[in-house]
């Protein structure tokens, strides 16, 4: 079978609409483009309908109730309402907040943003493997501590972190647990209350949905979570998130959802098996291959390898008919490689020598294969360019020699 | 992103591998470090009776441009007198390439990965001509 290039293997950057989402959304552009808050006639009831339909499908997928959900303009804002949320509600009650060096930048910057105003926070490292520590999270937590905010899976290196025991330490400790959920949901099956999750942020667009649209799930009972609106105005969404409704892109997140949820068991099955399929492949052909991050906990779409000794901009520049993305930032002007790698202790040229492979609802084994192929050999072309190959081929330690980096 | 020149020196490199690093006529130049994302060895042969650079060679681990940057600095030292080479400025890499901002680092690095090789060389000569003296004039 001939294969479609560009390849598409960066399914945790975006993912394309679903053709089904598409039609669900498209009669809300035009014949039923109400707005939601029109509750005097029926152009508004239709739009309010079709969002309390969305509503109770996002909430079916995380096993929460239906008006437990708000809805946002994307995971940022759902991030920052969670956290300066809680942070204004219960100032009172302490101003402490724990996270983990490696969350997405909506959680850490807006974690930064509060130590400006005052507000304590404690970022967790991370193990070798990309995971906190169980007994490092429960040290941290002080008569303070308001809220305790942990990613579910992660963007980069897809490590699923353990949720279900952060939730036991939260409930019992009495402190909120907001986790930024995008990328697990709709690809493992992730559940609110078994979790004991209490606030949980999602985007439509990371699970075939459309672009602009978010949710925030905020917990109603057991207990109830209460937060301060970041945006002020006419009160929408209990008053948590005011704003117009974007009912089109609501209504495909909520047919996005659906969908995830019926196929999210066979979808799982077969992207773990191209995964590993993927993994088996490169390991085959090419030596000095280093995963990062658990491969035990780990989405069954994601894999992050560091190709030792080749620089990852190198390699994407060779690999221009595939999409996937690197860890190194030479383009940045920074020129820091990604944190999160660096977080897990692996040094530097192995983060600079990354590649994160995002697989999903098209991927096909054919792409899989010619990723593998073209990788293999531009990894071997660049590695016979590559200083760093000759001296590790010679028997020089790298990390012992003294390099000159004076002016750079 | 890529100007035609970077992509054609990475896709064609010039000059890739290497040259004897014990032969006295060849300077060797490392410079850069793995976890900055860049290293850059260069080297360079030349003739001692014409101070000629005969040959020159080079390895690169990083970006795109960091390949074009030492594939184009070794195309450019062939045949240079040791003096003409040193007088090679990153400016005149950047401006061959039309590297942007982002990558004037990486014409840096090969400048200096050339007066490093030339220095490398410079003390292997300085090295064999005062042993030579030494051979010639035995202490006992």
């Amino acid at each position: 079978m001939a294969i479609k290039l560009p390849i598409y293997m960066d399914y945790h950057a975006t993912t394309p609409v679903d053709p089904r989402v598409v039609e669900a959304m498209v009669p809300y552009f035009t014949e039923h483009f109400g707005n939601a808050a029109s509750r005097n006639h029926p152009f508004g009831w239709e739009a309010e309908e079709a969002v309390e339909k969305a509503r109770k499908q996002v909430a079916d997928l995380i096993g929460a109730n239906a008006k437990e959900i708000v809805f946002t303009s994307g995971a940022t804002e759902s991030d920052n309402l969670a956290i300066k949320g809680v942070a204004g509600m219960y100032r009172e009650k302490g101003n402490h907040i724990i996270t983990a060096v490696t969350e997405h930048k909506a959680v850490i910057d807006t974690c930064k943003h509060l130590e400006k105003e005052g507000y304590r926070v404690t970022y967790l490292a991370v193990k070798k493997d990309g995971l906190i520590s169980l007994d490092e999270l429960k040290a941290a937590i002080t008569d303070k501590t308001i809220l305790i905010t942990i990613m579910a899976a992660n963007n980069e290196i897809g490590v699923i972190q353990p949720i279900a025991e952060i939730g036991a330490i939260a409930k019992e400790k009495g402190t909120l647990f907001h986790t930024d959920a995008v990328q697990i949901v709709g690809k493992v099956p992730f559940n609110v209350n078994e979790l004991n999750v209490h606030m949980a942020s999602l985007s439509a667009h990371k699970m075939y949905g459309p672009k602009g649209v978010g949710a925030l799930y905020v917990r109603r009972r057991n207990p109830r979570v209460l937060l301060a609106p970041i945006i002020d105005g006419g009160g929408h969404e209990r008053g948590m998130r005011s704003g117009t409704l974007n009912v089109p892109g609501i209504v495909g997140f909520g047919k996005a959802a659906e969908l995830c949820k019926q196929e999210m068991a066979t979808e799982g099955e077969r992207l773990r098996n191209l995964r590993d399929y993927l993994n088996d492949k490169l390991h085959k052909q090419l030596d000095e291959l280093y995963i990062n991050g658990s491969m035990e906990h780990r989405l069954p779409h994601n894999l992050n390898i560091s190709f030792a000794y080749v620089e990852g901009e190198s390699l994407l520049m060779g690999i221009n008919d595939v999409a996937v993305s690197s860890g190194s930032a030479c383009t940045s002007a920074s020129l820091e490689p990604s944190y999160v790698l660096k977080a897990l202790g692996a040094g530097d040229d192995l983060a600079h020598s990354s590649i994160r492979f995002g697989l999903g609802r098209w991927t096909t084994k054919e792409e899989v294969d010619y990723v593998a192929d073209k990788l293999t050999s531009v990894v071997s072309r660049l590695r016979d360019m590559s200083p760093l190959y000759e001296l590790a081929k010679e028997g020089v330690d790298l990390s012992t020699m003294v390099w000159q980096t004076e002016g750079h | 992103m890529y100007s035609k020149n970077v992509i054609d020196h990475y896709e064609n490199p010039r000059n890739v591998g290497s040259l004897p690093k014990d032969d006295s006529n060849v300077g060797t130049g490392l410079v850069g470090a793995p976890e900055c994302g860049d290293v850059m060895k260069l080297q360079v042969k030349v003739n001692p009776a014409t101070g000629v650079i005969d040959d020159a060679k080079f390895k690169t681990f990083g970006c795109g441009s960091a390949i074009a940057s030492s594939s184009l600095a070794t195309e450019w030292l062939k045949g240079k007198t040791v003096d003409q080479a040193l007088a090679i400025k990153n400016t005149d890499i950047v401006n061959e390439l039309s590297l942007p901002p982002v990558k004037i680092h990486c014409s840096v690095l090969a400048e200096d990965a050339i007066k490093a090789a030339i220095a490398d060389y410079k003390k292997k000569q300085t090295a064999t001509t005062a042993s030579a003296a030494k051979e010639a004039q035995p202490t006992a």
